[in-house]
């Protein structure tokens, strides 16, 4: 199918913002470990202390935010265009981008020159320049933009094929922002009706633990919108990459309208340590929490499944000879299989956490960006970046400039993540706390500077491999197509086939996203109604505001 | 409901999850009910305060008052007795921080306009570290404190050392 000049170059643009983003924030990745070490202080900036929460602050906010959604926002497109074969509206994608683009400016703006060092998750009474909450508030509704667009597409190829089913990559697609549009939901309300006007001075109080609930409902499912994605590649492309079959399609759509129902009811997880919210509706919370883990056991067994049919295809035999005979040295396949592998921990570790009394052991501790980077520090953000590769092949024509380095970024990321998170969770074992400058704490002793340490090794290892990735695919960028313009216009995502394909036996609700919805709707108003009342009638505005540099009351 | 547009294999895959899940979610609230260790839930009986301090209110067992303030605890030395049952309420008069003692299964958000609470029995002599654990401004990284449990007979003597 062809795909016009200007989505392809929009994507690029989209996805080289984000892989931008990514350079930076992992440069101050790098700068943490060192600081946590005791290793680095800064030295060569004047800003101290300062710059350490200034740069986790950065961080936080564009490796999570700004790289993952432009990511996943240009990519949907192209997997939108290529399943459905039809034309998403181009002034609707520019309008979603540029408005992505002011409101990321803004937010940048704030965070660069010190105005908003309040982390990622900007928890009042810690004040933030306006600009950076219009400027995140402009970047979810550029990205709602893209999801309208998306949806009055999928509308308009319904009328045109009556009785035809959603093609499985379109499913991911929906599923991901049914998730994306119903978590900023939260977040909207906390930004637009309370932070906004107590920071612009509107009014002089503000509820710290409602504006957490409010936060929350939107950071978990924020997770899934990270994941999904990943999920899409590891789904859809990866079989066909590792020369096989999905296994099943129906059970991969059971998966993807699992999550649309259950990413939302479980943001309380977060806060179990909270005050404010009666634990009976933490329990409920966290009892939807486990329900959630089904979907990605699901996954674990159907993409385990197609990889071994890949392997005996590949005349892999015997219990585990399949394994041996999957293309290990195939850069995609290593850039998608490498972080599903350290998926496996991520997720086991966040079972952990989602475990009720047993997450007041990690809770704010160390441990829980251990489990992070693995999750969407590696799952996501690492498929993200084979993915990077494989659009410029598809959109451009353009193969990795080489092939070897780009397996190598894969496999020294895998290590990395590993002695990081490992070195992460002891420390967060020992109750060491995140988002914290342990270089320069007093309570650290001997054993926990050791584990940091190893964390650090962990941490430059992975700074090491992005930079051989950024390299490589900064080259690829500039570099000459490798086939004839007239390929290059017939871009074809390569979706996998399935061994069990969807057919006529489908029941047709499962088609039928409007009751999906419908229900995930349900799902939150009963969880979070019992929540938002214990809210209520436990805690208080409060009339502060603070910068983070000063102590004193911003309010008189 | 039809399940025929799943195999055999994948309605066993979906069974065996939903079954795993099942007995860890009632292993945590089994522990949670049996064994007393629980989340902090909500607190409406006790309103925020702007003084933290340590009340002795029966035999062994005390009250804490913990306050958490840009960039210290208060108070952010307790001592108690061995085998001492300690009620901790916490708030914050400025901004968020949180409150984890080192070795103990508390850890309790301090948060401005609410107040939460656990109950912790120390029945170990030894010095408990406690820290924040939640970013609260350019000194974060040094608040901390310690709870120092200490034998009856060292306990005796700190008090007349102190005065009390
Ligand atoms: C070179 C690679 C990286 C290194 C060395 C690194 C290191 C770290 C460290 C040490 C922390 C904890 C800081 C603290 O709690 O005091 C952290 C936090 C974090 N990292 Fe990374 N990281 C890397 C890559 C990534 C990537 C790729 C992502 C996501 C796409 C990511 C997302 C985050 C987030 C969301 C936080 C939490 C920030 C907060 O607590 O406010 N990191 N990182
Ligand atoms: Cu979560
Ligand atoms: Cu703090």
């Amino acid at each position: 199918m062809k795909i016009e000049r200007y989505l392809r170059n929009i994507t690029f643009w989209h996805m080289m913002i984000g892989i931008l983003s990514m350079a930076t924030g992992v440069t101050y990745g790098l700068f943490q470990v060192l600081a946590r070490a005791g290793i680095y202080d800064y030295g060569i900036f004047t800003y101290g202390t300062k710059l350490y929460y200034q740069g986790l602050t950065l961080h936080g906010v564009l490796n999570a935010i700004v790289f993952t959604t432009f990511f996943i926002v240009g990519f949907l497109y192209i997997v939108t265009e290529v399943s459905l074969k039809r034309k998403l509206n181009r002034g609707l994608v520019y309008l979603s981008f540029w408005t992505m683009v002011v409101g990321t400016l803004l937010a940048a703006w704030a965070i660069f020159t010190n105005r908003a060092t309040v982390l990622y998750t900007f928890y009042p009474p810690l004040q933030a320049h306006p600009a950076f909450y219009i400027g995140a508030t402009l970047l979810i509704v550029g990205s709602w933009i893209a999801i309208l667009n998306t949806v009055i597409t999928h509308l308009k190829w319904r009328k045109e094929n009556p009785g035809k089913l959603t093609p499985p990559p379109m499913v991911a697609v929906h599923a991901t922002y049914a998730v994306w549009f119903l978590a900023t939901l939260g977040v909207a309300i906390e930004v637009l009706f309370f932070l906004i006007p107590w920071s612009m001075g509107w009014v002089k109080s503000i509820n710290p633990e409602l504006a957490r609930t409010l936060f929350w409902w939107f950071g978990h499912p924020l997770v899934y919108f990270w994941l999904l994605p990943a999920y899409l590649a590891w789904y859809f492309l990866l079989p066909r990459i590792a020369g096989g079959k999905l296994y099943s399609e129906p059970m991969a759509r059971v998966v993807f309208i699992m999550f649309i129902l259950f990413s939302l009811p479980v943001g309380t997880h977060h806060q179990f340590s909270d005050p404010g919210i009666s634990n009976t509706w933490k329990a409920v919370q966290a009892f939807l929490t486990f329900m959630v883990a089904v979907p990605s056991l699901l996954t674990a067994f159907n993409l385990a499944a197609s990889l071994e049919y890949a392997g005996r295809v590949r005349g892999g035999n015997g219990l585990f000879g399949w394994i041996k005979t999957l293309p290990w040295r195939d850069y995609r396949f290593a850039g998608m299989v490498g972080p599903m592998i350290v998926f496996i921990f991520g997720g086991i570790s966040g079972i952990v956490n989602a475990s009720y009394n047993v997450n007041q052991v990690v809770h704010n501790t160390s441990w829980i960006p251990g489990h992070f980077h693995m999750t969407v520090g590696t799952a996501s953000a690492m498929t993200f970046l084979t993915l990077s590769y494989i659009l410029m092949e598809k959109l451009f024509g353009k193969r990795p400039w080489s092939k070897k380095l780009a397996t190598l970024h894969a496999y020294l990321w895998v290590v990395g993540v590993l002695i990081f998170a490992w070195g992460m969770m002891q420390l967060g074992r020992a109750g060491i706390p995140r988002r914290t400058h342990l270089g320069l704490s007093p309570y650290m002793n001997l054993e926990e500077k050791i584990l940091m340490g190893i964390a650090a090794v962990g941490g430059v290892l992975m700074f090491t491999s992005f930079l051989i990735y950024f390299i490589n695919f900064l080259v690829t960028v500039f570099k000459k197509p490798d086939v004839s313009e007239a390929e290059i216009e017939k871009v074809d995502l390569e979706f996998t086939d399935a061994y069990h394909k969807e057919n006529e036996n489908l029941p047709r609700y499962l088609d039928n996203f409007t009751i999906w919805l419908a229900i995930a709707v349900f799902l939150l108003i009963v969880t979070y109604g019992p929540i938002f009342y214990d809210v209520f009638r436990s805690t208080y505005a409060v009339p502060n505001a603070f910068s983070p540099f000063n102590p004193l009351n911003l309010i008189k | 409901m039809r399940w025929d547009f799943i195999d055999e294999y994948e309605a066993w895959a979906l069974k065996i999850s939903l079954g795993l899940v099942l007995v860890f979610f009632v292993a945590v609230i089994g522990i949670a009910v049996l064994k007393g260790i629980d989340v902090p839930t909500c607190v409406t009986d006790f309103k925020p305060f702007d003084k933290g301090e340590l009340v002795q209110i029966g035999p062994r067992e005390y009250q804490l008052k913990l306050l958490g303030r840009m960039w210290a605890f208060q108070p952010n030395e307790v001592v108690v007795p061995v085998g001492s049952k300690v009620t901790i309420y916490t708030t914050s008069i400025d901004v968020q921080h949180g409150f984890e003692i080192e070795g103990k299964a508390v850890n309790l958000m301090t948060i401005p306009g609410a107040v939460n609470k656990a109950e912790v029995v120390f029945n170990r002599p030894g010095e408990y570290r406690f820290v924040c654990n939640e970013f609260c401004g350019i000194g974060h990284q040094s608040m901390y404190g310690v709870i120092k449990v200490l034998p009856e007979a060292e306990y005796e003597k700190w008090k007349q050392e102190h005065g009390m």
